[in-house]
């Protein structure tokens, strides 16, 4: 007990080196925080939106870009497919669920998208306020969206064409807000949804000049996509390649897509690693540095414990002490760092209607921040402590 | 109480030191005079139990130095040597009651606030508690150094060189203020010096022994 305040009083009567080396570690500490908070946020993310969904069909294309629009509205559609040819894709025998996809519109930012119920109760996702959708033109707006835009119960607002902004606005036939989600931290919170035929409806009226020009739009009708859960596990062999073979449409697995898409982007979070690791070897020396300067500085005060009746352990275990104070200090630092960090990219990437990225979490995985904080601190305090350890009490006697 | 027979100690591929035999009865005081080099140090590391005697027998407070372990050492100096170094030492990162806190730290033993008060006021520096050691002068430094070496109550105090670079004033202060405590504590007191003015000090001292160390060709 005593050990570890006396170990307090040393470390802090050198203050500049001490805040520094402090400053050092945290920083270190902080930069690791945050990439295993973010990579694990980010799988969260993913795995909360994919939840279930075995494959995505849409038009060509990227398989990747079916999925980042498609499952995490994210990118834009490759394009739509017949509604004729998702019809009869409900009727297969190996497709247990069918949830289309339609959209085209955003309403400030937000996508607005047509889709069934079914959509909703995939996620789980409950009502805040308000029902679902009955009819066309009615909307339930994501709880981030709610939250953004101000918008109520009952208000009307008109879309926007196109999924960039600056489109058109599709002013003659207004949407109504029946209903509010509460938040599920899923893709759904930054959405519009909407009634499939809401966005027929919506382009429709804008382009047909009169009722026969209506009845050729209705009959080629076209969802963007639509997302598929297969009855039985073994469909994931087959039922891709009778999309993609036997189609005009493909389809993409999202798990193989985003394993894909973890393993480019892993490189970017290797470098970043690499580089917290560089901090963190630049930490331990400027520790090892100081303490050895400290052994150094105070060998005399060591050389005097010795002579005041204590074993070399506990001269040793003084140094070592003094470097688990940095670590701890350093743990907490970095990890309140990180997490603020964090904090900060969830808030930049809400506004930017991105991948959410949820509050406050600690994943098993940061235990690996005192661990590595322990070990740098060890590591940088054994030779200083090897040499309090051999401090010769004869440094003391003898006249210099 | 102290003695000595035929004590030497040889440094490994070094020269041999041999030291002439003293009897130091308890409370005693024991000079050890020669120049710098001589040997002082040595005889000093040997007392307080650092070296082991490589010939002959010496005896501290009892304790047979040549018996004592290397960790049992450590727990015996403690209690039975105080050590008051020439530089002082006090710790600069601790106030003064830190000084003292640490001392008993050291000794391994736990913090017992009312035996610091009781040296501190001991040697007058009670005031100083809770200063750092550069806020003290010289000679309120050397009383709270002395403290600390008087903290556990020892049975030897050893004292390097209490007088170098004081004046002459001090060095009578100094020195009368170590022979105060000394009788106080009821200690044996083993002062190394090659300064004249400690001898001249203690001329009149009863039971005085004095050891004259020099390095001698065999």
């Amino acid at each position: 007990m005593k050990t570890i305040a006396f170990a307090w009083r040393y470390l802090w009567s050198r203050p500049l080196a001490a805040a520094l080396n402090l400053l050092l570690l945290s920083l270190g500490l902080a930069s690791i925080t945050f990439l295993l908070l973010v990579s694990h946020q980010i799988n969260k993310a993913f795995e909360r939106d994919l939840a279930g969904i075995d494959v995505v069909v849409g038009a060509k294309g990227s398989p990747m870009q079916l999925i980042l629009s498609g499952v995490f509205q994210l990118d834009v559609p490759t394009g739509n497919i017949p509604l004729a040819a998702v019809k009869a894709l409900q009727t297969h025998p190996q497709v247990a669920r069918i949830i289309p996809i339609s959209m085209g519109d955003i309403f400030r930012g937000f996508r607005i998208v047509g889709t069934t119920p079914d959509y909703v109760s995939h996620y789980g996702a409950e009502l805040a306020q308000g029902v679902l959708w009955a009819a066309p033109m009615q909307a339930v707006l994501g709880a981030q969206v709610a939250g953004q835009t101000g918008l109520k119960l009952g208000d009307t607002f008109a879309g926007t064409h196109g999924l960039g902004g600056g489109g058109e606005v599709h002013g003659q036939i207004p949407y109504t807000v029946a209903g509010v989600l509460a938040p599920s931290g899923t893709v759904l919170d930054r959405l519009v949804l909407t009634a499939t035929e809401s966005v027929w409806q919506v382009h429709e009226t804008d382009t047909a000049l009169d009722d026969d020009d209506r009845k050729i739009l209705e009959e080629e009708r076209e969802v963007t996509l639509a997302l598929i859960q297969y009855r039985t596990p073994l469909a994931a062999v087959t039922f891709p390649r009778f999309i993609n073979s036997s189609t005009e449409m493909q389809a993409a697995a999202p798990a193989l897509e985003i394993t894909r898409l973890l393993s480019m982007v892993g490189v970017g979070i290797d470098v970043l690693r690499a580089l917290a690791g560089v901090l963190l070897l630049t930490a331990a020396l400027s520790v090892f540095i100081a303490l050895w300067g400290a052994v150094r500085e105070r060998r005399a005060d060591l050389a005097l414990l010795r002579m005041l009746g204590a074993p070399p352990r506990k001269i040793a275990a003084l140094l070592l002490c003094e470097a688990l104070w940095l670590a701890l200090l350093a743990t907490v630092l970095g990890v309140l760092a990180g997490q603020g960090l964090t904090a900060l990219i969830a808030w930049a990437l809400q506004l930017e209607k991105s991948v959410l990225i949820g509050a406050l979490s600690w994943p098993v995985e940061l235990i690996s921040v005192p661990v590595l904080a322990l070990g740098v601190a060890l590591a940088s305090a054994l030779l200083p402590a090897r040499e309090a350890y051999r401090v010769s009490v004869f440094e003391l006697l003898q006249p210099r | 109480m102290i003695s000595t027979r035929q004590l030497a100690y040889r440094y490994p591929g070094g020269p041999e030191l041999r030291f002439d035999d003293v009897d130091v009865a308890q409370g005693g005081v024991l000079l050890l005079r020669g120049a710098s080099g001589s040997g002082k140090s040595t005889w000093l590391a040997l007392a307080a139990g650092l070296l082991s005697p490589s010939e002959g027998n010496m005896t501290v407070a009892g304790q047979s130095i040549q018996a004592l372990g290397k960790a049992a050492g450590d727990a015996w100096r403690a209690r039975t040597i105080g050590f008051l170094p020439q530089r002082l030492h006090l710790s600069a990162a601790l106030t003064v009651h830190g000084n003292l806190a640490l001392a008993q730290w050291a000794a391994g033993q736990p913090l017992q606030e009312g035996r610091i008060a009781e040296a501190l006021a001991a040697l007058d520096v009670q005031a100083f508690a809770s200063r750092r050691p550069a806020q003290l002068s010289g000679g309120q430094a050397q009383r709270v150094a002395l403290a600390r070496a008087v903290l556990l109550k020892p049975s030897v105090i050893l004292a390097d060189e209490p007088t170098a670079s004081l004046d002459d004033e001090a060095a009578c202060a100094s020195l009368d203020l170590l022979r105060t405590t000394a009788q106080q504590q009821g200690a044996t007191l083993v002062i190394a010096t090659h300064d004249a003015r400690v001898s001249a000090f203690f001329k009149e001292e009863k039971g005085l022994q004095s050891l004259l160390i020099g390095r001698k060709q065999p």
